[in-house]
């Protein structure tokens, strides 16, 4: 009955040598999934649509849909 | 869950708060005096198994008969002159239950989920019947033809046209895209 003495010191160590790296590693991959999966994206779509934006079509069109209280609608 | 109430309560507090928790329990053995009802007399040293606190204030045994006697003078010289079955009976005498046996399963986990559900279904009665009974009348925004006017207006307002719901209306062919 003659076990191997267990390791008495430097666990946290140990623990500390193998978690932090894959810590570090899945924050970056983390940060680079939103940055290209969500930040990119939500860019490039508000970009597009102020591209093609004509300001005083819409204005014209909500203005005929009524939803306006200071601005009457077209033909009144 | 008695072992999971008292395991909050550690070595800090006093004794008497800790046998207050775990009531007296099936501590006694061969004990010298007898107690007349369930109550533990605290100013004598206690025994408990519990897995927090392994080594209590007295051993199972107090009264020892005459071969437990010799045993423990046996116990006194080298312990390699113990066989294996005297080892067992000298920790029988010291406590009452092994880890493995403190830590048993029980069903109790059974009453536990089935209770849970019980009051699941009480609970539901009663939301059941406070929908019927408390509830004022809904307001009239719930009504289908609210609604639709609502979202009719949203979209005129041209609300998160970029991203979120107007962007989602094709407003040439009057559909969703």
């Amino acid at each position: 009955m003659s076990l191997a003495k267990p390791a008495m010191r430097g666990l946290l160590g140990k623990r500390l040598r193998f978690h932090l790296p894959i810590a570090f590693a899945l924050s970056l991959v983390a940060a680079a999934a939103f940055k290209y999966g969500v930040t990119g994206p939500r860019k490039q779509a508000y970009a597009d649509f102020y591209k093609q934006y004509d300001t005083t079509k819409e204005f014209n069109n909500m203005r005929d849909a009524g939803v306006f209280e200071s601005v009457r609608t077209t033909g009144e | 869950m008695l072992h999971l109430t008292t395991g909050r309560v550690g070595c800090l507090l006093s004794k008497q708060a800790v046998v207050a928790l775990t009531g007296s329990g099936a501590r006694m053995s061969s004990h010298g005096h007898h107690e007349v009802s369930d109550s533990v007399d605290m100013s004598q040293p206690m025994y408990w198994d519990r897995l927090d606190t392994p080594l209590p204030d007295r051993p199972w045994k107090d009264v020892l008969d005459s071969t437990d006697k010799s045993l423990k003078q046996k116990e006194k010289g080298p312990w390699t002159a113990l066989s294996k079955e005297e080892k067992i009976a000298l920790y029988r005498l010291k406590f009452n239950l092994t880890y493995p046996e403190m830590k048993r399963p029980s069903h109790e986990w059974k009453t536990v989920i089935g209770g849970m559900f019980i009051v699941f279904g009480i609970t539901g009665l009663v939301v059941f019947w406070q929908c019927h009974y408390v509830y004022p009348p809904q307001p009239p925004t719930f009504d289908e033809e609210w609604q639709a006017k609502q979202l009719q207006r949203m979209l005129d307002m041209r609300t998160n046209p970029i991203e979120g719901l107007s962007s989602q209306w094709d407003y040439k062919n009057k559909q969703w895209k």
